[in-house]
């Protein structure tokens, strides 16, 4: 028996299939995963993602800290509740995690602070991480939010439904919401994010009310979906899986992660710049690809991808898209490749197509 | 608890087996199979006329989760083929037992089925994997 987050006796309830996940007993679907996934591309589903590890950073090195800390800047954040999408490196230039961050106040005011989403997975590993990169900053403290469970309500359908059951002033504010923003309102945090490819929301609830929340979006006719669909949503929309797509060997240069590097100012030192600058002038040998099998079968992780019969890298995520109809992956391959290459599909070599890594976003097909 | 038919036979490797008469066989994968791939999104299966040993792989299944091989039953020659899963894979799924069914077998060793499972056998098979 794993951890339980607050929603286990709903997901029992709703004969939810539960699977060992990063040591939590989560739902991988509540029947049919691909009727779930076809309910977020076209209405509206909803995930427990209340494992995912919530931090808080404050303090007034809070954000001088995160500018070290992180690939990605910060500073880019110019407004209340904005996100930012980021790497956490290691000297090296790989991938510790992959995680969000949300400017909490005003920029650039007293008492300025973040809140950062890291992956369960990873828990232990970038507590570690996080604490151990304070050292240098007088003022800067990490609080963890374990009392807040976390509900990722997405679809196109997704903020009018949540705009049904909350209150009044909740409702206007997820109405003033912009894509990438998240606000807090009486205890709760409404953010406009997600890992599907829709529009949608992620809230933050206290745990004791979540479990009346999810019934009351159940009630309203958001489908339960489990981490099946989860993962069909996010490769469709072309988003790493952290562990598969990337890790601590991997560079995010070599993970399509290159837009999530802020060079820029040039004098900002973040852990692993220097790493990922040696990598920039030698020349990155290996870029994540999108792969579209047109014919029967499913490409799977640790595939091979071959070029005229020579080994060319390997699949990192694969599986069936249900709104394509056919089979996508994700592979890291040598930066060389051309628009058609060979995997090897259990001993069978099939012809796939080379695509940037993103294949459906908001219902509709992104590739030609 | 998964769906285990009382008038069909089993192997371990999850399949069941309806007698037709005639030395006639009809085979598909079981409930408890169709539970543990999850939605199924491919099936491959054997021309008619293709001929088969116990044991020889017949198909494969795709779904979401993995691909996995479908061994023969028994030895046989293959005279239909369920074409509708071509289409509808998800049958599979939905009715493993009925418009789910694979393929039929014309038996070249009827003695064969002697080694078969009744019901309660995979019934504790299953469990015992559980």
């Amino acid at each position: 028996m794993g951890q339980q987050t607050a929603l286990y006796q709903k997901h029992l309830q709703m004969n939810a299939k539960l699977v060992d996940f990063g040591g939590w007993d989560m739902p991988i679907n509540y029947g049919s995963q691909v009727e779930e996934h076809h309910k977020v591309r076209t209405d509206v589903g909803m995930f427990d993602v209340s494992h995912m590890t919530v931090v808080d950073v404050t303090g007034a090195d809070a954000k001088e800290y995160l500018r070290y800390l992180l690939a990605n800047d910060v500073i880019r954040l110019k407004e209340r509740g904005k996100a930012l999408y980021s790497g956490m490196l290691n000297e090296t230039g790989g991938v510790v995690d992959d995680l969000i961050v949300y400017l909490m106040t005003d920029p650039d005011v007293a008492g300025e602070w973040f809140r950062v989403v890291v992956n369960c997975g990873t828990r232990e590993k970038d507590l570690r991480w996080m604490a151990d990169h304070t050292a240098g900053f007088d003022n800067v403290a990490l609080t963890e939010r374990p009392e807040l469970a976390m509900v990722a309500i997405q679809g196109p359908n997704a903020l009018a439904r949540v705009i049904s059951v909350v209150s009044e002033s909740r409702g206007k504010l997820i109405e003033n919401l912009k894509p990438f923003q998240g606000l807090e309102s009486e205890g709760w945090f409404f953010a406009r994010t997600g890992y599907t490819g829709e529009d949608g929301l992620e809230v933050m609830v206290p745990e004791e009310y979540v479990a009346d929340f999810w019934q009351a979006l159940a009630d309203a006719g958001v489908a339960p979906c489990g981490l099946g669909a989860r993962d069909t949503l996010r490769l469709e929309a072309g988003m790493n899986l952290y562990g598969s797509d990337m890790d601590e060997k991997i560079s995010p240069l070599s993970a399509n992660m290159g837009w999530t590097i802020a060079w820029e100012p040039a004098d900002r030192d973040f852990v692993g710049r220097q790493a990922l600058e040696n990598q920039r002038s030698a020349g990155v040998k290996q870029k994540l690809v999108g792969l579209v099998l047109e014919s029967r079968g499913v490409l799977r992780s640790h595939q091979k991808v071959m070029i005229n019969g020579e080994e060319a890298g390997e699949i990192t995520s694969g599986t069936f898209s249900p709104t394509l109809g056919c089979s996508i992956a994700m592979a890291r391959v040598s930066a060389e490749i051309a628009d058609t290459c060979h995997v090897d599909m259990r001993g069978k070599l099939v012809e796939v197509k080379v695509v940037k890594p993103s294949f459906v976003r908001n219902g509709a097909k992104v590739f030609s | 608890m998964s769906d285990i038919p009382s008038d069909l036979k089993y192997v371990a490797s999850h399949e069941w087996i309806r007698d037709e008469g005639d030395g006639v066989v009809t085979i598909g994968i079981t409930d408890h199979a169709q539970d543990l791939l999850g939605d199924v999104v491919f099936v491959e299966l054997p021309e008619v006329g293709a001929e088969f040993a116990t044991g020889d792989d017949l198909g494969v299944v795709e779904s979401v989760k993995a691909a996995s091989d479908v061994y023969a039953p028994l030895s046989g020659e293959v005279i239909a083929i369920n074409e509708e899963l071509e289409d509808a894979p998800e049958l599979v799924n939905s009715d493993p037992y009925g418009d789910g069914w694979f393929v039929q077998i014309r038996l070249s060793d009827e003695s064969e089925t002697d080694d078969l499972l009744d019901a309660d056998g995979y019934a504790e098979l299953c469990e015992a994997e559980s």
